[in-house]
């Protein structure tokens, strides 16, 4: 979708280590001059790789569950319909 | 080969796991990789016929039965399992080196620079696939961009399929029985047949074809998408159940409820998919939901109010 991705990045932070390259699985991130940056934000899944990968803290990212069925099991949770852990894979 | 076979039909897959723990494939040296895996059953027999014929370290993390991607997802393939399992393996007494070859989908549980400080090892994020692992190992353990790439083509949403019909086949059959009972109670059981067939077809649109047409669908949304198989389906069962007997309540009724039907199952889908944003199934879900909810009932209201015509 159009931009929803919740991404950010600090670039004043950022050490060039490269590490969000290599962990993102849609390339969503480019390195010049020992600094990285967004090249496609809307490419990002939210899947929060960069984010626990960054040794510096520079990326901030709304990560978690991200499919219809976990989402709706949240919602259930929050609102005390569901125990939870109860439900399969996705609670 | 059956269990995964099995496993993709949704049959006994919370329970396909093997134990955790440090594992060697072939007859691995000090010197040898360690490549690191979750203990559903499917990712480790994938890693595993991929490296045929190589001598590997493997070690398998607690992921309950659950497979990397999910289980990084979750955090069970993460940080403090991996740091736990190199651990309790004794893993730097086994090997001379200090590297762990993960794959790039365990990333959004693991932290490397945490587990290299808690460890002393070094995480390399190989590749996507399992596959090109041996590409990866003999290439002087360089990930190229195609190791890289994630793909979703229609193989891998094909095989998607029949693990989401089965979860599905309970809920159905229940709307499905009810659907069949109201019919013979209100003395008109040849409609209640027709009603369950235009229900399961909408159902089949958004478990199967949505899937399938996933890239030739429109829209971003996976919800839209559902939706428009849905209506793809409504005119054709129009044309089928007998166009002009219809009268044009029935019609309408019959474009707003399986639509609406087809976009629930289609937007289920987004949790197979391995690129829809959380944000982006939120904002979905928020706007789909009542919309779907709205269509079903106005579609219902209408039957009703066909029935009295």
């Amino acid at each position: 979708m159009k931009d929803v991705a919740t991404l950010k990045l600090d670039q004043a932070v950022c050490i060039g280590c490269g590490r969000c390259l290599e962990v993102c699985p849609h390339q969503v991130f480019s390195l010049a001059e020992k600094k990285a940056s967004i090249r496609d934000r809307d490419a990002c899944m939210e899947c929060g790789a960069c984010a626990l990968n960054c040794p510096v803290k520079a990326i901030a990212v709304d990560a978690g569950v991200g499919c219809a069925e976990g989402l709706i099991n949240e919602w259930l949770q929050e609102r005390k319909l569901l125990k939870p852990g109860g439900g399969n894979c996705c609670s | 080969m059956l269990g995964a076979w099995k496993a993709r039909w949704g049959m006994g897959r919370m329970n396909y796991m093997v134990p955790p723990g440090l594992y060697a494939l072939g007859k691995p040296t000090a010197s040898d990789p360690v490549v690191v895996t979750a203990n559903y059953k499917m990712s480790y027999d994938i890693v595993r016929r991929a490296l045929v014929g190589r001598n590997i370290w493997l070690l398998v993390l607690e992921t309950y039965g659950i497979n990397v991607w999910c289980a990084a997802g979750k955090g069970t393939f993460g940080t403090g399992e991996l740091v736990r399992r190199v651990t309790s393996s004794k893993l730097a007494e086994v090997v001379s080196h200090r590297r762990l070859l993960l794959p790039i989908l365990g990333a959004p549980g693991v932290s490397a620079h945490e587990v290299a400080q808690q460890t002393g090892f070094n995480v390399s994020y190989a590749a996507i696939r399992a596959a090109e692992l041996p590409a990866y190992l003999d290439n002087g353990m360089v990930t190229t961009p195609a190791m890289r790439e994630l793909t979703f083509n229609f193989y891998e949403r094909l095989v998607l399929i029949p693990v989401e019909l089965v979860g599905a086949l309970k809920s159905v059959a229940v709307i499905g029985g009810v659907f069949l009972l109201l019919s013979a109670i209100l003395g008109d059981p040849a409609a209640g047949v027709l009603v369950c067939c235009a229900y399961l077809g909408a159902c089949l649109a958004g478990i199967v074809a949505g899937p399938l047409l996933l890239p030739w669908l429109p829209g971003r949304s996976f919800a839209l998408k559902g939706a428009v198989a849905g209506l793809l389906w409504s005119g054709l069962f129009c044309q089928l159940a007998g166009g002009e007997s219809r009268n044009s309540l029935v019609t309408a009724a019959v474009f707003l409820c399986l639509p609406a039907v087809s976009a629930f199952f289609a937007l289920n889908f987004t949790g197979c998919s391995p690129f829809t944003s959380r944000s982006g199934v939120k904002k979905e879900m928020r706007i789909a939901l009542p919309v779907m909810g709205g269509a079903l009932l106005f579609g219902l209201v209408l039957l009703l109010a066909a029935s009295f015509f």
